[in-house]
């Protein structure tokens, strides 16, 4: 008998030491907000030099759940968020004309590069980023793509229309679909050889590099805005729209702005405040 | 990517105890043990009722165990997401991107481990002790407890299946816990995050970290397990 009992505790033991952590969070998260965001701005490191500015002045924690622009604004819809920072400007509008965020503002912007090896002389001498498509199109290149509903996916889509092209025809040959984050896929194209659309911002801070360099750059189609949105505290009235609100304002006043121009990587900058 | 570099990388992150490392190397002990404690909890008797009982629904049951141990984690992750998140049913409660969920998403992926391999060891044991047990007059929970603790041994060795597969794992913890640095990063995420960032040896590095745990663990309990039997013998 005496061996049930300390079965019986131990098992005991182990079901409260699993209650434990339950109880700690709550006592650790006293005052902070999630923002859903993405790859792009976390991959470049961006957040982990302009977050612990914002805290130390308002002693609001930010918590960033960093996933592709399209999964952001779907667990934001969900309510799973205070704030949206992300650049796909026609889905952030339809997210505010549907209800599910306050207001729209432009935050900072960069711009988005293709990426890859050197060889094809078509894709740099094009005269502009469609004809730079065009080109791996016609060569057959390989092409990693986002694949993943992001920012990024959206505008290389928007790309490949304007160009006349359906890549997706060749999904599987030379179009290649990763499914994944923007350094994931870079990985990809770095592996295979591969072209990609890329935000500058990632391939600045992105360490892998390897043979692959910029080989088109410069197109105005290329601008890559990023925008932020209050959830709305009326569809999602859990939502901490006072402490979310006072990121918002402290990223688009004067003092968040420079910060955000301040952040280098080797030397560049890597985001542009464009606030109004 | 030099692998002595990895290596080197590794040494150095463990020498240092890097605040951040031991931090993220906290919390995924604590998630993942918590997990083992609930799914043992759950899957213990479970699986011990499945082995030495006759009830309707068992069938399924085992099946259903057997079957789910090969759940993929981002199944996992996104079954506990549409419960936890503000729009699923369990939404009021804000526990998505806490260190809770990620638990709870760890118990629902190694509970079916836990259950179906206790009903191997148990049903095992059954055999060679079961009719014993029977002319000693156990029965019902008395004999199952007697048979679980017999089998105390080979069942540590189920909860380390689960603890493995709860470290390892990288697709549910990412859903439901987001990543958030300092609030929810664990070993796996982390190293996720790091290949993302290019960051091919630190993300090695961090994996050599998450191996040596990973022996380390499974060295104290080997310890553990072969005292009592040292004794029980000599």
């Amino acid at each position: 008998m005496l061996r049930r009992t300390l079965l019986a505790a131990g098992i005991a033991g182990l079901a409260a030491l699993a209650a434990l952590p339950a109880a700690l969070p709550a006592a650790a998260a006293d005052r902070f907000i999630t923002v859903q965001s993405t790859t792009s701005t976390q991959n470049s490191g961006l957040y982990d030099y302009l977050l612990p500015i914002f805290t130390e002045k308002t002693g609001i924690e930010v918590r960033v759940v960093a996933v592709g622009t399209g999964q952001a604004i779907k667990n934001a819809a969900n309510g799973d968020g205070d704030v949206l920072l992300v650049h796909a400007k026609p889905a952030e509008e339809k997210f505010v004309a549907d209800g599910l965020g306050v207001s729209r503002s432009d935050v900072m912007y960069n711009d988005f590069v293709i990426v890859g090896p050197a060889g094809l002389e078509a894709v740099s001498a094009a005269n502009d980023v469609l004809g730079a498509l065009k080109a791996i199109a016609d060569a057959g290149a390989p092409f990693a793509s986002r694949g993943d509903d992001s920012g990024t996916h959206k505008a290389e889509m928007r790309l490949w229309k304007a160009a006349e092209i359906d890549p997706t025809a060749a999904s599987g040959g030379w179009y290649r679909e990763t499914g994944s984050g923007m350094g994931a896929t870079l990985n990809v194209a770095a592996g295979m050889g591969a072209y990609a659309l890329t935000d500058r911002a990632t391939w600045i801070a992105f360490e892998n590099k390897g043979d692959m360099q910029i080989v088109y750059e410069g197109d105005p189609r290329l601008f890559n805005q990023y925008g932020v949105i209050l959830v709305s505290p009326e569809k999602h009235p859990h939502v901490k729209a006072e402490d979310a609100q006072a990121f918002i304002d402290w990223i688009l006043s004067e003092e968040g702005q420079a910060a955000i121009a301040d952040y280098k990587v080797d030397g560049q900058q890597l985001f542009f405040p464009n606030a109004e | 990517m030099d692998i002595l570099d990895t290596f080197a990388e590794a040494f150095r992150l463990v020498w240092r105890l890097d605040a951040d490392l031991v931090e993220i190397v906290g919390l995924s002990l604590r998630v993942s043990l918590s997990a083992v404690a609930l799914a043992s909890l759950i899957g213990l008797p479970l699986g011990a009722a499945l082995a030495t009982r006759r009830f309707p629904g068992r069938g399924v049951l085992i099946i259903g165990a057997n079957a789910l141990m090969g759940l993929p984690p981002v199944v996992a992750g996104l079954a506990v997401y549409l419960m936890l998140s503000r729009a699923g049913p369990l939404g009021p409660l804000g526990l998505l991107y806490t260190p809770t969920a990620m638990i709870i998403a760890q118990t629902v992926l190694i509970t079916p481990i836990v259950t179906a391999l206790t009903r191997q060891v148990v049903a095992d044991l059954d055999v060679r002790h079961g009719e014993q047990l029977r002319i000693m007059g156990a029965s019902g929970w008395a004999r199952i407890g007697t048979l679980l603790y017999e089998g105390r041994h080979a069942l540590g060795t189920v909860a380390l299946a689960g603890l493995g597969r709860a470290l390892a794992e990288v697709g549910a913890v990412m859903i439901v816990g987001g990543n958030i640095d300092h609030v929810t990063r664990v070993m796996t995420t982390a190293i996720a995050l790091e290949t993302s960032k290019g960051n091919l040896g630190l993300a090695l590095g961090l994996g050599t970290v998450l191996l040596i745990l990973a022996v380390a663990i499974n060295a104290g309990v080997g310890a553990m397990q072969r005292r009592p039997q040292v004794r029980a013998h000599g």
